[in-house]
This record gives structure tokens, C-alpha cells and sequence, in this order.
């Protein structure tokens, strides 16, 4: 895998928590990697399967979810449908031979600022790892 | 090894290069055994064997295995026929098991009339698998010897497969192919339906014969002898896939009182040297339905006898 | 409804793996309701193939459009402008519309991207479960409002087969027994002599078992 590769990611990110973690981690003067691009949403309810598609139709190499703990969901199920559709588009990718590791929820805290940058860090250094999602 | 696929009387005479005849007989609706045995005794030693049919036009009668080994105690080799309305893939593996078991060694594989034209016509039918597949089941069983399932018999049925044809049948253009598909799923023989139409059957057999298809398999020609003027128009126009030229229809009136039958006899018999001479027609399947009184008569004017003994 | 399940995707792409321009057709009716085949599920497949050939570095168009229904000959005529522009259509209807569609344009290659299931009803959010076989000759209420036809594995019309334990059925743990549910029905409504009757064999001719069925109201026809 070429070292240059940068991939780009786009983050879906809940509100309520992990965008006051976001908060907290530019108090803390951490940011993203550049090449992650945040789409923030009122509840992580509300992304459909499309909009988890979207990104990789039009040139994403990696799509997460960052949204609340399971037990405290601002809208109680939010979280909860937002893990059962990213399982779905996981097994999408895998029946289009795409490595499913490229999408994946996590479960924030509103005041978890390092774990908000760590998150981002983890997934692009997964997705560098895998690549572009063209085929050789 | 034997060089056989089965060993029938029938696999014997075709693959010595005689020309078949095979003769019908319909099981009765009931369990009267004497009338059934009755039929046989006329076919006795005039055909190398004999079709049983199975609940035939969709109408109960007695089961064409246990008919079958009815004539087999009679001394006739039986082509024992089955149909897909009436048995799921459990059931057709098992009586092919069975069949086996008591030494009928043909077999002709249907898809069967539909229950509508019978006499329970309320029946579910169960067409779990076609024809072709009936075919090919009854081919794995032999040659691979394992059920569908892929799982090993032990003691697998050696039969020798036979396959309908009807080259008169809608669309005719396919009919060859369809012909074609069987003997590629697995069909020894073929018997045909009632030929009537010999322009149209030429034609199909020239077809047959230019894809090489008589070289992989043994084709008999159907033939079912005219009795009245009215089962020439009954066939006319009740009976699928059925081709009766109103040329013949106009011979058979033409005939005269009392002497229909001998000319519905004489245009089978002249039928049978024609398939005697024509390229790719291995045999003759002489279907004398309810007739089998005649069928003495009918092999000695078609210069069938004495049968060969192979 | 009529209840279908979306064909794994894997089977679409190798149908459609020789076209260029497909167009995946939704239908607003049973399959809406079931998302399989609405818009929604239009547009999802519709992504899916494009980023099937984005990973194959293949360069493929793939619109999405959705029918009012596919089972009715004014709605499938709503794309007879645009149906040229495609070299395939995936129709994500029930096996109807694939049907309708081939009979209406017969030079376009339609493929099937649901696999149709059974006449049956939503019976949490997510899951559907089988009510109606279609035999053409309803007798739900000789059994408590209940249909053993559809909904025991053997059809059996005169009472539990003996294979059921706990409620449910021999074939299968995730199956309830139905005899089991109308025998305890019909014994609360008091109402148990009604199964002691001996049910004589069912015609079946107005079922598929009679031939493909077709249906003519005369005060409807134009």
C-alpha cells in the first residue's frame, strides 16, 4: 500500500454528544486529520442506509458513526437503529468484496474530547491500512 | 460390466440393430387382474415390450408398477411408464427403487396430462420435478448411483430411460429441441406420440436426423391405429397436441360401412413400412388403445413376426 | 401485502454484469410496505450497484425511478419514453412487475432484484409471516378466523398432525403449530364440536393446482 495514500472519510457525527465532544477537544487543542469530513446530524437516528452508502458511491474510502452510549441516547433508540443499519451497509460491502472494516459506529460521551479525536485516528489509520476501494 | 445399461429386452433388440416394436396397455380402472392379463395374452410375442401406463388422461387406474409386475408374471417385458402429477421426488425415487427391486428394467419418463382432463379434476397435482428432470433423476440413480441428493444407493436400479416426444406439438420449431434436451438429460429412447401427419413427422425427423440425435439415441415412431371415423375426429379435436390431417379423416369416411377399421389398420400398417425405411426411426410404438385384440393381426400384416430373440 | 425479500446483491450484479445503463424500477404498492421495493430501497440499490462498479473501476449509469404500481398497465406505460435509455431494468416489485414490464416493452432486458415470498402481513416491525396460500376458495372461518392451508406445513385440514411440541411445528422451533392455535381458539370460544366434523377432501381447482387463474369482472371491463 502506497504510505502516500490519504483517505477520505466522512463522520456522521450526533449532536448532542459527540459534537459537544468536539467541543471539549478543541478546548483541548485537538483536531481531526483534514481528510475526515464531519456531517452532523440531530440524532444518529436519522441517518438512513443511503447516507451511509452515499459517501462510498461518491469516492469515500471509509464512512463512521460517532453517536451516543447505547444506554443514554438523547432519543433513547437513536443509537441503537444507527448500529443495526451500519451493520447492514457492513454486510453490503462484503457481498460487493469491500473490506466492511471501512464503516463502523462508536459509542461517545459528551465530554470525552480525546476519545472524539481518537475514534477519528483509529479509523483512518484502518482505512489507510486497507487502501483505496478499487480493486487491483 | 455388463455392455448394457440395463439389460431389458428391449436395450438388446434396439442395440442388435433390429427394429423395434413396442406395444401399450392401459392398466384397468379397478383391481381386475384377470381383464388386464387378458389384454397382455394378445401382446404376448408380438412386441419386445410393453408400455403401462400411468393414471393415463389423468384418470385413476390400477398403479402402472403394480400392472407392470402383473405382465412381468405374465411373461411380457413391461416399459413401465411414469408421470410427475402424481409422486414428489420422494416418492419417484422410491418406486423407481422398487420397480427395480422386481426386475422391470424400462422405464419412460412423463410429465403426465394435467388433472383437469381426468376424472378428479379437483386433485392438487404435484409436478415437484418435469419430465427432463424425471430423466435425469432416473440417469443419476443408474449411472451415478445416488438419489438427487447426492447421497449413495445401495444397489442402484439399472434401467433403460425412454422419453415421449410429440414432434406435433405447439411450438413445432422447439419440438426438436426439446427432443434434443431429453436425450441430453439422459433419455435412451424416445417413443413418439400418434403420428397421423407424415409430411410434418418427415420433416421433424430430417431435423432429428441433421443434428445427429438418432445417433444418441434409439427413436420409435408412434403409431395408434384409426377404429371409427369418430375417434379420427375425436383426436382431431379433443386430444392436445394431437395432428390428424383431414386427408385422413376424408380416407377413413371414404372407407365405407363396416370396413373404417380395416383402413384406419391398412394406413398403419403402410405408416410402418414407410418408418421401416426412414433414416433415424429405430422402432415402431404401436399404441392399439382398448384394441390389443388386433395387435396379432396388425404385427403379422406389418411383417413384425416372429419378434427377434436377442 | 405481497411480501418479498431483496435478492443478494451478489445475484443482481452478476445479471446485470454485462450492462452499462440500468435502471432500477420501484413500484409503490406491497413492496413499499414491506421495504423491499419501494423508492427508498430504490435509491439504496441503486447506490449499491454504482459503488459495485466503482470498486470494479467500471463506468456504468444507474437511475432509479418508482411506479405507482407495476401491476397495472397505465403505470408501467409511464416509462415507455424512457425505457430505450437503459440496457437493463432491475425491478425491485413483486415477480409481477417483471412480468408486466417484459410483456409492455418485450426488447428490454428486465431482471428480478426480489425474490418474491408470500401473501402475508407485517407481524412485529421488521418481520412478516405467511396468511394467505391463494387456493381460490377461502374457509378461514371453519377454523376460528385461522388458515390451516397457508399456515400448517402439511395443509392439513382435520386437526393437529401429531409432530407439533410446546406450539410449534415439527419443521421448525421459529414455526407455530396453527392447529395448536385454532384447537385452543376454538375450545375457549366453545365452539371445539365445529373441528370434529370430518373435512372432506378440498377441490383444489380454484387453487394454482387448476391452471394459471384469471379473473373477469364483466361490469368492470371497458
Amino acid at each position: 500500500m502506497s504510505d502516500n495514500f490519504k483517505p477520505k472519510i466522512v463522520a456522521f457525527y450526533c449532536s448532542n454528544c459527540a459534537s459537544s465532544a468536539a467541543s471539549v477537544a478543541e478546548s483541548m487543542n485537538k483536531a481531526l486529520p483534514d481528510n475526515v469530513k464531519i456531517v452532523q446530524v440531530p440524532c444518529t437516528g436519522r441517518i438512513e442506509i443511503l447516507h451511509l452508502l452515499k459517501p462510498f458511491e461518491e469516492g469515500a474510502d471509509g464512512v463512521y458513526v460517532a453517536g451516543c452510549q447505547e444506554d443514554s441516547c438523547q432519543y433513547v433508540t437513536g443509537i441503537t437503529k444507527a448500529a443495526k443499519r451500519v451493520a447492514y451497509v457492513k454486510k453490503t460491502l462484503e457481498q460487493l468484496d469491500i473490506e466492511p472494516e471501512r464503516i463502523n459506529i462508536y459509542n461517545l460521551s459528551a465530554g470525552k474530547g480525546q476519545a472524539f479525536v481518537d475514534v477519528a485516528l483509529e479509523m483512518n489509520d484502518i482505512v489507510r491500512k486497507l487502501g483505496p476501494v478499487l480493486s487491483e | 460390466m455388463s455392455e448394457y445399461k440395463s439389460g431389458s429386452n428391449l436395450e438388446k433388440v434396439l442395440k442388435a440393430g433390429h427394429f423395434a416394436f413396442t406395444g401399450e396397455c392401459g392398466p384397468p380402472q379397478g383391481a381386475n387382474v384377470e381383464h388386464l392379463k387378458e389384454k397382455a395374452a394378445h401382446l404376448k410375442g408380438c412386441v419386445d415390450a410393453v408400455n403401462v401406463t400411468d393414471n393415463q388422461t389423468a384418470v385413476v387406474r390400477m398403479s402402472s408398477w403394480a400392472a407392470s409386475l402383473v405382465l412381468l408374471q405374465e411373461g411380457l417385458e413391461p416399459n413401465f411408464q411414469m408421470v410427475c402429477r402424481d409422486r414428489n421426488r420422494l416418492a419417484i425415487q422410491s418406486d423407481i427403487l422398487g420397480v427395480y427391486a422386481h426386475g422391470i428394467r424400462n422405464m419412460l419418463c412423463l410429465s403426465g396430462d394435467h388433472q383437469r382432463f381426468g376424472n378428479h379434476p379437483e386433485a392438487k397435482n404435484v409436478f415437484d420435478i418435469d419430465s427432463m428432470q424425471l430423466i435425469y433423476t432416473v440417469k443419476t440413480m443408474r449411472d451415478e448411483g445416488t438419489f438427487l441428493n447426492g447421497q449413495d444407493i445401495d444397489v442402484p436400479p439399472k434401467l433403460f430411460i425412454g422419453a415421449a416426444s410429440n414432434p406435433f406439438a405447439e411450438p413445432f420449431e422447439f419440438r426438436v429441441y426439446r427432443l434434443a434436451k431429453k436425450i441430453a438429460a439422459g433419455a435412451d429412447f424416445i417413443q413418439t406420440q400418434c403420428i397421423y401427419n407424415m409430411d410434418r413427422f418427415r420433416e421433424f425427423m430430417k431435423r432429428a436426423v441433421d443434428m445427429g440425435l438418432h445417433e444418441k439415441c434409439y427413436i420409435l415412431a408412434g403409431v395408434t391405429p384409426m377404429k371409427s371415423v369418430g375417434m379420427a375426429r375425436y383426436m382431431a379435436k379433443q386430444v392436445p397436441g394431437m395432428d390428424v390431417p383431414a386427408s385422413l379423416i376424408k380416407r377413413l369416411q371414404g372407407a365405407g360401412k363396416g370396413k373404417v377399421a380395416g383402413e384406419g389398420i391398412k394406413f398403419a400398417i403402410e405408416q410402418i413400412e414407410e418408418f421401416k425405411e426412414m433414416e433415424g426411426v429405430a422402432g415402431v410404438h404401436l399404441m392399439a388403445i382398448e384394441w390389443e385384440h388386433r395387435v396379432p393381426e396388425i404385427s403379422e400384416l406389418a411383417g413384425m413376426l416372429p419378434r427377434p430373440k436377442v | 401485502m405481497i411480501v418479498a425479500e431483496q435478492k443478494p446483491i451478489k445475484e443482481i450484479l452478476e445479471m446485470v454484469k454485462d450492462y452499462n445503463k440500468i435502471l432500477v424500477l420501484g413500484c409503490k404498492g406491497c413492496v413499499t410496505v414491506c421495504n423491499v421495493g419501494g423508492s427508498k430501497e430504490a435509491a439504496i440499490l441503486a447506490s449499491t450497484l454504482k459503488i459495485a462498479a466503482r470498486k470494479n473501476g467500471k463506468k456504468i449509469e444507474v437511475e432509479e425511478h418508482t411506479l405507482e404500481r407495476q401491476c397495472d398497465p397505465e403505470y408501467i406505460d409511464e416509462i415507455k419514453d424512457m425505457i430505450d435509455d437503459y440496457d437493463a431494468v432491475v425491478s425491485i416489485a413483486c415477480g409481477v412487475g417483471p412480468q408486466f414490464l417484459s410483456e409492455r416493452y418485450p426488447s428490454a432486458r428486465v431482471f428480478p432484484g426480489v425474490d418474491t415470498k408470500f401473501m402475508g402481513g407485517a407481524v412485529e416491525h421488521g418481520i412478516w409471516s405467511e396468511r394467505c396460500a391463494g387456493c381460490g376458495t377461502c374457509v378461514v372461518h371453519h377454523f376460528g378466523g385461522l388458515c390451516p392451508i397457508a399456515r400448517c406445513s402439511k395443509s392439513l385440514l382435520n386437526g393437529p398432525c401429531g409432530g407439533s411440541s410446546n406450539g410449534k411445528c415439527e419443521i421448525s422451533k421459529d414455526v407455530d403449530c396453527i392447529w395448536d392455535i385454532i384447537v385452543r381458539r376454538m375450545t375457549e370460544l366453545g365452539r371445539l364440536e365445529e373441528l370434529l366434523e370430518f373435512v372432506p377432501p378440498k377441490s383444489w381447482i380454484t387453487a394454482r393446482d387448476g391452471g394459471p387463474r384469471r379473473l373477469i369482472r364483466e361490469e368492470l371491463v371497458l
